[in-house]
């Protein structure tokens, strides 16, 4: 049966800062980069800044790795008055998409009603690549680092070198997720990485943690999206047509996990994007399924991790995703499936999933630079990660 | 040129420790693997934490198991994770004989890279690091 709440709220506007390369955003500091981002969503949306009564964060409210968002410092520096929610899905990236629903809950709970999620990020101090390995060993992570893989994508490539195991994956199905997305991206005045890629290129890029090279891992940048979200009913006197929340889901099974982090994981989880019973929950919550999605945004911190997802979200069989790509399945145009319009986080910026989820909105409401067209359904993911995991769906009214 | 994937220098690697851990690198440390099972109804965990996942106990039997295993899965890399220069080490995932159900994430050495695969069968061998301690890794056994 479909979500009570389905279609009851909305993303009413968005508002980003320009996508610096990683370290170009300084001197600015992390709350300049965040009330930028504020401002422009609320212009966006058409409201006063001093309308927005809730925060629905994700990552603990981390804005990157290293610096934090505090609510009452925003209030201070923006002037609004009042707070009357303001919460964090726990974990990582893997809220991205899921903080729209606590956005959400916030308002069909009667919390608040103008609810923004924010994410900031600055890399001079702290970069992604290396963030396992700057971390002081505790003692859960004794039984991981000391194994030299120092990244997020050192441990991801033993996902993927299940799955190759496993399915007879090829590295030419991550290198088509490389390509299809830089050529999303080649147009986009937004992205950082806009010089077309060949397969030839990236078949010769250096390897970092075999199986997986340089071009398999997304950029590291700097910069800071808002996304406000509030009930549909109000959405529809603002400035655009209102984007409608259909579903959220965040959370995921013990299978699955601190995935990567520890590697536990049963074998059906392990060659998996740990998203499976996200999928389920969020299509049955919208009363649609993977054949309504009319563009993806899928989480691309890393290739391998694009192709799970795509068949924890049911766009092809488990194992298929090789061949799935490698048939230009998710290429712009021409695909079945249009991954990542946007040039993802691969090509375009990575603000830990935010720009999915502006894509999306920019998608529904038909004014996207690579626009699908009659674009109608876009599904988002959060980065498959430690728990929770989340998707969220939205639809043109 | 053959090259062999190395230890990591155990002068760059530390660990910390808990009392629900300490167990592991005391044994680690005097060259036994040792893993917790539960007391009450036999699972193993790793790493180890105070309660049983499966039936929340808190009695555990720290368990030595013979360090022979399978590789399930692994990375291949070539740059020194503390100087960034050329540095070839083989990050894998064990799966152990005796220890069913968990895995130990570790590094396979005296090996050329291009010849590990998934299956493979490995053995613990040891890698003194800082303070004293000593990690557990792995390198392929004839079998
Ligand atoms: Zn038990």
């Amino acid at each position: 049966m479909t979500w009570e709440h389905a279609d009851k709220t909305a993303i009413v506007g968005v508002g980003a800062t320009e996508y610096y390369y990683r370290g170009q955003s300084e001197p600015r500091t992390i709350y300049d980069l965040i009330g930028e981002a504020v401002l422009k969503a609320c212009d966006d949306a058409g409201i006063s800044v001093r309308e927005i009564d809730g925060f629905a964060y994700y990552s603990g409210a981390s804005a990157g790795y290293t610096d934090k968002m505090d609510t009452a410092d925003i209030m201070e520096m923006l002037g609004i008055p009042e707070v009357r929610f303001t919460a964090a899905l726990t974990s990582g990236g893997g809220g991205s998409a899921g903080s729209i629903g606590l956005a959400s809950a916030a308002i069909v709970a009667g919390s608040a009603r103008y609810v923004v999620t924010i994410m900031a990020l600055q890399q001079a101090k702290q970069r992604l690549g290396t963030v396992f390995a700057a971390a002081a060993p505790d003692p859960i992570n004794s039984f991981l680092q000391p194994s030299g893989l120092v990244g997020p994508g050192h441990l991801m490539s033993v996902l993927a070198r299940r799955h190759m195991h496993l399915y007879g994956t090829r590295r030419e199905a991550f290198g088509e997720i490389a390509v299809s997305t830089r050529a999303n991206a080649v147009n986009r005045p937004t992205a950082i990485r806009r010089e077309p890629l060949t397969m030839e290129q990236y078949l010769e890029a250096p390897m970092i943690a075999d199986p997986l090279c340089r071009l398999d891992f997304c950029l590291e940048t700097d910069g800071a999206v808002a996304v406000i979200t509030t009930s549909t009913e109000r959405a529809r006197d603002l400035r655009h047509k209102p984007v409608l929340v259909r579903a959220a889901a965040h959370g995921g099974r013990r299978e699955w996990g601190r995935a990567f982090a520890w590697m536990g994981m049963p074998d059906e989880y392990f060659a998996s994007a740990g998203n499976r019973p996200i999928a389920d929950r969020l299509y049955a919550d919208a009363g649609l399924g993977p054949a309504d999605i009319d563009v993806a945004l899928i989480y691309d911190h890393f290739t391998p991790m694009v192709l799970m997802q795509l068949e924890d979200y049911g766009f092809c069989a488990r194992g298929e995703g090789g061949p799935f790509v490698e048939s230009g399945a998710i290429r712009y145009g021409s695909g079945s499936i249009p991954v990542n319009t946007h040039g993802g986080q691969l090509s375009e910026a990575y603000i830990i999933g935010m720009t999915h989820i502006r894509e999306a909105v920019e998608q529904l409401r038909g004014v996207a630079v690579n626009q699908v067209d009659g674009a109608e359904v876009a599904l988002v993911t959060g980065g498959p990660a430690s728990l929770p995991v989340s998707g969220l769906i939205l639809r043109s009214e | 040129m053959t090259v062999i994937a190395q230890a990591l220098p155990g002068d760059n690697i530390s660990i910390t420790m808990d009392n629900c851990t300490a167990p592991f690198w005391e044994a680690a440390r005097e060259h036994r693997l040792e893993v917790p099972k539960c007391g009450a109804c036999g699972t193993f965990r790793m790493p180890p934490r105070p309660y049983c996942p499966q039936c929340q106990s808190q009695e555990v039997e720290w368990t030595e198991i013979s360090g022979k295993g399978t590789v399930y899965s692994f990375a291949l890399c070539n740059r020194s994770p503390f100087t960034g220069e050329e540095f070839h080490y083989v990050p894998v995932v064990m799966d152990l004989d005796d220890a069913p159900g968990i895995r130990l994430v570790s590094n396979l050495v005296e090996v050329e890279p291009s010849a590990v695969s998934i299956g493979m069968r490995a053995e613990v061998a040891w890698n003194p690091i800082r303070d004293g301690w000593v990690l557990p890794i792995f390198r392929p056994t004839a079998e």
